[in-house]
């Protein structure tokens, strides 16, 4: 079947099978293999892309599904070369070690700020409690998002 | 890589057009609304459909409302907005305990009360939240609607009343006075399934326990609905020992099995405790004497 799904602002058309991971749609696409494919069970969220600004796991969703969706993938974070302040968090507050998990954790983290700019530590921790880190670095996770929130809080105000 | 086996794809337009598609498909036809339960069950060959009829459009299946003295949820509402539901909290707070707890919040924007309920695993938390609410069931079909009980909807393990050629379409929970609930339950890490859970629901009349719901999580092969309990506080006073009471008897009529979440004598235990603290926290809610 043909699927046509507009990614970071490109429509992207592809001839599929009905039953091809939205993972695996986003990655077959040249230049976006950010999105990483980890535990396929919709359990670990490296996966975790954007659907109409939404946080969703990429490795549980039909690429038919999205047809007429927006999806944004961690590539649309930068922007002419500025980082999205996650982004500049997570390199800030060494939020990460092997890098697997960051993709999901970033997207994660962003729809997180979006719709709550100024979350408590426990509200990032709730927020990311569907992605593993499995070097353990949660604690430097939720020190990234918190810079973040308030970078992003400081540049609104100046 | 974990892939479902080959499957015909068509999104529904419309309700009346996914009921037409279901009766001419047959039983090798499934609607797909999150997909968080039936996608990981297709790719591990446990579930095979021939087609999968794609109902994400159908907007007019996504609301929560009041309409007379119900409430009414259409089968398409997602976990999210279960859980931020202000009238849903207000009048069912066991739903809002159960949503803090039912997967993460990435999945909980996808899954949908509609697929919870029809996915019928034992686990699962919003069947016995639904159970304990004594809410009633709205499966439409080709000849029209028809309304069924949370306690005739689950048939067996992963079977529900709906039948070939019918979708669930909404969730109906009456609106009665005195009522409180609460959905208690224990996992092993967050996100994961319950190693048990306990749903509770009171309708209180003054000092008396007018009715009462409980159903258990994961310590059966169905929803257990612990119908000994409910007749044991029927017209009494509420109590602690009564509580502890109920606790006893839903720990003896539940049926767990020993797997990697525990052995059975420690999800009988919980079963017990999380029934007590249920009904403890659901006639304080309904009192207002919640802490």
């Amino acid at each position: 079947m043909k699927v046509e799904i507009n990614i970071n602002g490109e429509p992207v058309q592809r001839e599929i099978e009905a039953r091809q991971l939205l993972v695996h749609f986003i990655r077959e696409t040249p230049g976006l293999t950010g999105t990483h494919w980890g535990c396929d069970t919709s359990n670990c969220g490296a996966c975790v892309v954007l659907m109409d600004g939404k946080p969703i796991k990429s490795c549980t969703t039909l690429a038919a599904m999205c047809e007429g969706h927006e999806i944004s993938t961690v590539e649309s974070l930068e922007v002419d070369g500025q980082l999205d302040p996650v982004q500049q968090g997570f390199h800030e507050k060494h939020a990460l070690h092997c890098g697997f998990c960051t993709p999901g954790m970033l997207m994660t983290s962003r729809a997180l700020l979006n719709e709550n700019p100024n979350p408590t530590d426990l509200e990032i921790r709730t927020a990311i409690s569907g992605a593993i880190c499995r070097c353990t670095g949660y604690q430097n996770i939720v020190s990234a998002v918190r810079w973040a929130a308030e970078h992003e809080a400081a540049t609104q105000e100046a | 890589m974990q892939t479902p086996a080959l499957f015909e794809y068509e999104r529904a337009t419309s309700v009346e057009g996914a009921i037409e598609s279901l009766t001419r498909l047959g039983s090798e036809a499934r609607i797909i609304a999150g997909g968080h339960s039936l996608l990981p069950m297709m790719k591990l060959r446990l579930a095979n459909p021939e087609h999968l009829i794609d109902i994400n459009d159908l907007h007019e299946l996504s609301y929560i409302r009041q309409q007379d003295d119900e409430i009414r949820v259409g089968a398409l509402t997602r976990h999210v907005d279960l859980l931020k539901s202000d009238l849903l909290a207000e009048r069912f707070p066991l739903f809002r305990d159960a949503e803090h707890v039912i997967a993460d919040p990435v999945v909980r924007n996808r899954g949908t009360i509609g697929g919870s309920l029809c996915q019928a695993d034992a686990a699962e938390d919003l069947s016995a939240a639904c159970a304990a609410a004594k809410a009633r069931i709205v499966i439409r079909g080709i000849d029209g609607e028809r309304v069924v009980d949370m306690e005739d909807f689950h048939i067996g393990p992963y079977m529900t009343a709906v039948g070939a050629g019918e979708m669930l379409t909404e969730v109906r929970l009456a609106i009665r006075p005195g009522a409180g609930s609460a959905h208690e339950k224990v996992e092993r890490r967050a996100g994961d399934w319950a190693i048990a859970a306990a749903s509770a629901a009171v309708w209180m009349d003054g000092g008396t326990i007018n009715d009462v719901g409980i159903a258990l999580s994961a310590v059966g092969l169905t929803t257990v609905h612990v119908a000994r309990a409910e007749a044991l506080l029927r017209g009494q006073s509420p109590s602690e020992e009564l509580f502890a009471q109920a606790g006893e008897m839903a720990a003896a009529d539940c049926s767990p099995g020993s797997d990697g979440r525990g052995p059975v004598d420690y999800k009988r235990h919980l079963a017990g405790v999380l029934t007590r603290r249920a009904l403890s926290h659901a006639v304080a809610r309904a009192l207002h004497q919640e802490a």
